[in-house]
C-alpha cells in the first residue's frame, strides 16, 4: 500500500479528521476571544472559566432538573451569556478607558476566583455527562472510526462559527460592530447605542465560549479546571491568526488542530508545545499574526 | 569590637543550646512539623490532593495531636506535579520551618527532586502518592519510604493477570516522565517474562486533554491490549475516549495500570466495568477498614483512595516511632519505623525494608458491573491477595546502594 510520510494513509486521514474536530474547539473559542478584542479591546481571560461555566450550567441542568443536551446547548450559552453581561455592566465598562492590562488583570483575577470556587465545591475530578441518545454510536469510514458525536461537533462549531463570521462582515448590525470598533464616537452621533452593542458582543463572546463548553462536556470531563486547560493554546491560536481578526481565528483554530493532530503521528511527545512553536514562528516573520492587519 | 563580642557570645550559646537538645534526644523545636506536599488542584488532585491533607490531619488528631507531650503541626503546599517547586518548597520547610518529616508526595519527578533535598538535609520523607518503582530502587536513600504501591507492584499484579487470559500482545499508551516509563519498563519486563510482546506504544504529555488520537494510534497498532502507562485524570481521559471510539467492541481490551478508586468513582461503572487492577487498600475490604474509611468519608464526602489511607497510616507509624525513640532525631526514628511492624486497617504485618519500600499485601480486584453494586462507592470486588513477598520487588534484584551486597 502506498505510504505517506512513511506512514499508512488510513492512520494519516484519522489524525487529520481527529485535528479537525480539536481544531473545532479552538476555533470556536478563539473566535469568542477576536470579538471581544476586537470591539471592547479587553483581552478576555475569564473565556476559560466561561467555557467552564458551560459545561458546568449543562451537567447542572441535567443533574438537577432533567434538561436535556439539546436545550443546554441552547440555555447554557444564555445562562453563562447573562453573567457574563453582568460582569460587563459593573465591571469591565470602567477599564475601556485604560490600558489593555487592566482589562487582562481584571478578567484574570475573575477567572481565578470561579475557578477556585469551583475546585472548592466539585472537586477536580470531573462529573460524568453522558453522550445523548440521539449521538451515541459511530460509523466505520474505512480508516477510522468516527464517533457520531465527535461528527456532530464539526458541524456544530463550523455553522456556528460561519454564522457569527456572515453576521459581522454581511449584515447590517454586523456592520454598526464594526464601526464601533473603528469609531464608537462618530457611530454614537448616527444615533447608535453603542454601550448596548458593546455589552450585546461582550455576551455573544461569551456565549460561544459555553456554547464550546457544552459541546465539549460529552467528551471531556466537566471539571473545574478544563477552561484553564485550553485556555492558553488558544490565546496562541488568537496571537497566530492576528488579534481581533474574525476570519483569522476561526481559520487558524483549525489549522492547529490540523498540525497538532499531526504532531501526535510523528513526534507525540511536542503535541502540546507544537502550537507555541508556531506562535514563536509566525510572531517573528509576521509580528500582526497570519490575518492581522501590519499595524 | 563590643557588637562582636556579643554576637559570638550568643552563637556559643545557640550552638551549646542546639547540642544539649540533640543529647537529650528529645523533639527539635518543641514541636513535631510534618509538611504535606501534593498536587492540591491538577490532574492528580483527586487521588492524593486536599483529601490526603484531611487524612493526614485526621492521623494527628487520632493520635491527640501531641507526642511526648509536644505539639504536632503540619502545613500542607501544592507541588503543581513540578519538580523544582515541589523541592524548592521542602527546601524551605526544612530549613526555615523546621519541618521534619515531609508526607503525601504524588508525581514521581517531584518525588525523586523532593527524596535529594530531604537525604541532603537529613530529614525524614514518607511517600505515598507516587508509583515508581525506581524510588527504593536506583533512586533509594536513608531517608525514605515508599509506602503504598509501586510500578513494580502493579505490573506483576494487573500485568500478569491480563497476560495469563491470553493478553499477549501489548500497545501502551505512556505518561511521558519518570512514572510511566518505569511503568512501562516493569510491565514489558512482565509480559516478556510470560511470553507476550510489545508491538508499540506512544508518549504522551502529563496532563494531555485529548486522546482520540492516540487511540486511534492503538487501534491501529493491532495489540490484543492497549496499556495505560499513566494516571489520575489522564488515564480516566484515556478511559473515556476508549469508549467512545468502540475499542473494546473492536475486540481489544484494556488494561489499567494504575486506576484508583476515585479515578472509578468519576467515570461511572459502565465505563469502566469489568477492568482488572492492582489496590493497595479497599474500603468494603474488613469491618476495620469499612470504619475507618467511614469516618473519613464524614469528612470530606468521598471514600479515600488508597493514597489517602495509606497517607493516614503512614503518618501514623511515624508518630508512633517518634513516641517510642523519644525524640524526632531522623536516625532514631526511622530505625524505629524500620523495626517495628505496621498493624492497622491499611496494612497487616506491613514492614519497611532497608531500601526503604514497605512491604504489605497488594489485592487485584476487579470493577463491578453496574448491576452488583448496592451503593455509589461499592466499585470492586477483590480477586485475590497478593502476598507481601511476592506483591515487591525482591531484595535480591534490587540495585539499591543500601541493600547489602550492592
Amino acid at each position: 500500500m502506498a505510504e505517506l510520510l512513511g506512514f499508512p494513509p488510513q492512520v494519516l486521514f484519522g489524525q487529520l479528521l481527529i485535528g479537525l474536530i480539536n481544531g473545532s474547539f479552538y476555533a470556536l473559542l478563539s473566535l469568542g476571544l477576536a470579538i471581544i478584542f476586537g470591539l471592547l479591546n479587553i483581552i478576555n481571560f475569564a473565556h476559560g472559566a466561561q467555557y467552564m461555566l458551560g459545561a458546568f450550567v449543562a451537567w447542572f441542568g441535567l443533574k438537577f432538573f432533567g434538561v436535556n443536551y439539546w436545550v443546554a446547548l441552547i440555555l447554557a450559552p444564555l445562562v453563562v451569556a447573562a453573567i457574563g453581561i453582568a460582569i460587563e455592566k459593573t465591571l469591565l465598562r470602567r477599564l475601556y478607558k485604560e490600558d489593555h492590562l487592566y482589562g487582562l488583570l481584571l478578567t484574570f483575577g475573575l477567572a481565578l476566583i470561579i475557578e477556585g470556587s469551583f475546585v472548592h465545591f466539585f472537586g477536580v475530578s470531573g462529573q460524568p455527562y453522558s453522550v445523548p441518545a440521539a449521538l451515541q454510536g459511530g460509523n466505520n469510514l474505512g480508516f477510522m472510526f468516527l464517533p457520531t458525536y465527535r461528527a456532530w461537533i464539526i458541524v456544530a462549531s463550523l455553522v456556528v462559527c460561519f454564522g457569527t463570521w456572515y453576521m459581522i462582515e454581511r449584515t447590517k448590525l454586523g456592520a454598526y460592530l464594526r464601526a464601533g470598533t473603528e469609531n464608537p464616537k462618530l457611530l454614537q452621533a448616527f444615533g447608535i447605542n453603542v454601550p448596548l452593542l458593546i455589552t450585546l458582543t461582550y455576551g455573544y463572546g461569551v456565549a460561544l465560549a459555553a456554547f464550546a463548553g457544552v459541546l465539549a462536556a460529552p467528551i471531556y470531563s466537566v471539571s473545574p479546571v478544563m477552561g484553564s486547560n485550553i485556555l492558553i493554546v488558544v490565546f496562541a491560536v488568537v496571537v497566530i491568526g492576528g488579534m481581533g481578526s474574525i476570519m483569522g481565528a476561526v481559520v487558524t483554530g483549525l489549522l492547529m488542530g490540523l498540525i497538532e493532530g499531526l504532531t501526535k503521528v510523528f513526534y507525540p511527545e511536542a503535541s502540546t508545545t507544537v502550537i507555541f512553536l508556531v506562535m514563536i514562528v509566525v510572531l517573528l516573520v509576521r509580528p500582526a499574526g497570519l490575518f492581522g492587519k501590519e499595524a | 569590637m563590643k557588637m562582636l563580642k556579643k554576637l559570638m557570645c550568643s552563637a556559643v550559646v545557640s550552638a551549646m543550646a542546639a547540642s544539649t537538645a540533640a543529647h537529650a534526644g528529645s523533639i527539635s523545636n518543641d514541636e513535631v512539623r510534618i509538611g504535606y506536599l501534593a498536587d492540591m488542584s491538577g490532574t492528580y488532585s483527586a487521588l492524593a490532593g486536599p483529601g490526603g491533607l484531611e487524612a493526614a490531619k485526621m492521623a494527628i488528631e487520632d493520635f491527640g495531636g501531641k507526642v511526648n507531650g509536644k505539639k504536632i503541626t503540619i502545613v500542607g503546599a501544592d507541588d503543581q506535579n513540578k519538580p523544582d517547586i515541589g523541592a524548592n518548597k521542602v527546601r524551605q520547610w526544612i530549613d526555615v520551618e523546621n519541618i521534619d518529616m515531609v508526607a503525601g508526595m504524588v508525581s514521581s519527578a517531584v518525588t525523586i527532586a523532593v527524596n535529594k533535598v530531604v537525604e541532603a538535609k537529613d530529614k525524614i520523607s514518607i511517600v505515598s502518592g507516587s508509583a515508581s518503582s525506581s524510588i527504593t530502587n536506583q533512586y533509594c536513600t536513608a531517608n525514605s519510604i515508599h509506602y503504598v504501591y509501586d510500578t513494580y507492584a502493579l505490573a506483576h499484579g494487573t500485568g500478569e493477570a491480563v497476560v495469563q487470559e491470553g493478553g499477549d500482545s501489548w500497545f501502551f499508551l505512556t505518561a511521558d516522565y519518570a512514572f510511566g516509563h518505569a511503568m512501562e519498563a516493569d510491565v514489558t519486563e512482565v509480559v516478556k517474562q510470560s511470553g507476550g510482546k510489545v508491538v508499540g506504544g506512544v508518549r504522551h504529555p502529563l496532563a494531555t486533554n485529548d486522546f482520540s488520537s492516540f487511540i486511534l494510534q492503538a487501534q491501529a497498532s493491532g495489540a490484543k491490549i492497549v496499556g495505560l502507562a499513566n494516571a489520575g485524570a489522564d488515564t480516566t481521559n484515556s478511559l473515556k475516549t476508549a469508549k467512545e471510539f468502540g475499542v473494546v467492541q473492536a475486540g481489544q481490551k484494556i488494561a489499567g495500570l494504575l486506576i484508583f478508586l476515585t479515578d472509578v468513582y468519576s467515570l461511572g461503572l459502565e465505563t469502566t466495568q469489568g477492568l482488572q487492577l492492582t489496590t493497595g487498600f479497599y474500603w468494603d475490604r474488613t469491618p476495620e477498614t469499612r470504619a475507618w474509611s467511614k469516618r473519613y468519608f464524614e469528612r470530606t464526602g468521598a471514600m479515600p483512595s488508597m493514597v489517602q489511607a495509606g497517607i493516614y497510616s503512614s503518618v501514623n507509624h511515624y508518630l508512633n516511632a517518634v513516641k517510642s525513640a523519644g525524640t524526632d532525631e531522623t536516625k532514631a526514628v526511622m530505625a524505629e519505623m524500620k523495626k517495628t511492624p505496621i498493624n492497622d486497617f491499611f496494612a497487616q504485618n506491613g514492614q519497611i525494608r532497608e531500601d526503604g519500600r514497605m512491604i504489605h499485601d497488594m489485592y487485584l480486584a476487579e470493577v463491578k458491573k453496574p448491576s452488583e453494586s448496592k451503593g455509589d462507592w461499592d466499585l470492586y470486588k477483590i480477586l485475590r491477595t497478593i502476598p507481601a513477598d511476592k506483591a515487591f520487588r525482591p531484595l535480591s534484584e534490587s540495585k539499591c546502594k543500601l541493600v547489602a551486597g550492592r
